[in-house]
């Protein structure tokens, strides 16, 4: 019984620690180099997995691009977002949209496994080996590449994330508003969906089901109703607060903090106020 | 150019669905169900891609119980020529869904599959790629544009910080996200016009058994409830007296 444990950024493997310790089995580290592409890195993780009964990574959207077609290379079972360990076997995971928790066992061995660092202690050993992995050829050519975010923390890492929605009228106003209180706590930016569709907000900052999932010490929702798939992101935040002029929307439910108000006053009286 | 696109009946993605109270499954009985709406965008891109190039012929195909004709009936209501009903009643996971649709290319010999990047009810995203890996095909997941190119396709995919461009040669596999396009509404001749195009229904070809099993289903454990503060300032006071500042 042995982990694989698949790096694609550089503090990855600082994360495992919990997860690895929760399957309770020693674990071996490889790192994917930043620019190897899917079908490349999957079967370079393929080579290594040898004597490995489980193979892991860090909920992103780069390690489903990969670890998924590193289970079907290996015509194996795979379980994404684990977010509890019940046994090396059997784990927890949200399903459909976070309204249900489902609990799943891997019935074959190896397993791939994608987890959420956020839902696992940040203690724990560190891996038995750490190896850069050597990637070959891909069979498809990267032509352009657009990278985004800027300065601010990583929206997935940040302790502190401030999200808008459609009532910020537009991209220019979003940044202003949303990115100016985000900046004084030192936090990251997230949206909605609805904020993305519209174009006022980029989509890697999408926060949801279908977008990042977070969990920071504070998430602060401005404009924001609080739908199903919204709220499967920010769910395992400590501490949520809710800006919204409609005393109905759905999300004073979830807030621990709600305040009725105009955003366009509260947001920048609360940046005022720290 | 031959496209398939997979297709999956989900619980209606925007009703509020629970586990039953013994936690053996989901409460469904008073829920409709509906097409994967990641699914109904890429039948939307292919359609988008005949109506560019009458050359492109499009299939869709569904893995699933008899129920799924009412959701491969909508999307041929799209646009989309001829459906397929792989019907069956097994227990699946993505990688029996991922071998029985190898079966089907294997069949059809499509030169682009492009299916949702994950269900919404089990919010796994992995068929694509394990159909891919299957196929020793490239991939491209979570794609926001879609460009035909000489002999391949060029796709701009959304990335964990941003977005990237890939040229990808055919057969291949595509996965779409959310900003691909925005699917059309039905209109009235299509759902006529659908009812009489073909759709043709065969048994499992794949002996394929999961490698996963959902054990049991609860609600998670609901958050505590939160209070409303009166202004910024207390809200201030409060964030500090929780430490959250």
């Amino acid at each position: 019984m042995k982990t694989l444990f698949v790096a694609f950024e550089s503090d990855d493997e600082s994360r495992a620690g919990g997860f690895c310790e929760a399957l309770g089995q020693p674990w071996d580290s490889v790192h994917v180099p930043a620019d190897a592409l899917s079908d490349a890195a999957a079967t370079a993780v393929q080579a290594a997995v040898q004597g490995h009964t489980h193979i892991a990574a860090v909920s992103s959207m780069r390690s489903k691009d990969v670890m998924a077609r590193v289970a079907g290379l290996l015509d194996c079972g795979m379980v994404t977002d684990v977010t509890a360990v019940v046994s090396p076997t059997v784990f927890e995971r949200p399903i459909i949209a976070g309204t249900v928790t489902a609990t799943v066992e891997a019935t074959a061995s190896p397993v791939v496994l994608t987890f959420r660092p956020s839902s696992f202690p940040a203690s724990g050993q560190g891996p038995a080996s750490s190896t850069p992995l050597t990637v070959g050829p891909s069979l498809v050519q990267r032509t352009a590449t657009n990278v985004r975010g800027g300065s601010r923390p990583d929206l997935t890492q940040a302790k502190r994330v401030v999200s808008g929605g459609r009532p910020l009228k537009d991209a220019e106003t979003f940044e202003r508003v949303i990115g100016g209180l985000a900046d004084k706590l030192g936090g990251a930016v997230g949206a909605t969906r609805a904020a993305v569709d519209s174009g006022i907000a980029p989509n890697e900052l999408q926060v949801g089901q279908t977008g990042k999932i977070v969990a920071p010490d504070l998430y602060i929702a401005a404009g924001i109703s609080g739908s199903t798939q919204h709220m499967a992101g920010i769910k395992d935040s400590k501490c949520i607060v809710a800006i919204n002029k409609d005393p109905d929307a759905p999300i004073f439910e979830f807030a621990d903090f709600g305040l009725v108000a105009d955003l366009y006053d509260a947001v920048p009286e609360l940046e005022k106020s720290l | 150019m031959k496209v398939l696109v997979p297709v999956k009946r989900v619980v209606d993605p925007y009703a509020k669905v629970r586990p039953l109270p013994d936690g053996s499954g989901l409460d469904t009985a008073s829920v409709k169900f509906d097409v994967n709406p990641f699914d109904e965008i890429a039948v939307e891109e292919a359609v988008r891609m005949k109506e560019a190039d009458p050359g492109v012929h499009v299939t869709v195909v569904s893995i699933g119980p008899a129920e799924c004709e009412d959701q491969l009936r909508k999307v041929l209501a799209i646009g989309a020529d001829e459906a397929l009903l792989v019907e069956t009643t097994d227990a699946m996971d993505s990688t029996v869904v991922a071998a029985e649709l190898a079966a089907v290319v294997g069949q059809l010999k499509p030169d682009l599959v492009l299916m949702g990047k994950q269900a919404t009810d089990d919010d796994c995203n992995q068929a694509g790629q394990m159909l891919a890996a299957r196929l020793g095909w490239p991939q491209a997941t979570f794609a926001c544009k879609i460009v035909s190119q000489g002999g391949g396709i060029e796709v701009t995919r959304e990335t964990d910080q941003g977005e990237e461009t890939l040229s990808v040669p055919l057969p291949c596999v595509v996965t779409t996200d959310l900003r691909l396009n925005e699917p059309r509404y039905i209109a009235l001749p299509g759902i006529i016009k659908a009812r009489s195009k073909p759709l043709q229904k065969t048994a499992r070809s794949t002996t394929a058994v999961p490698k996963t099993r959902v054990v049991s289903l609860k609600a998670p454990p609901p958050r505590p409830a939160g209070r409303k503060v009166g202004s910024v300032s207390e809200l201030v006071a409060a964030l500090k007296e929780r430490g959250a500042l």
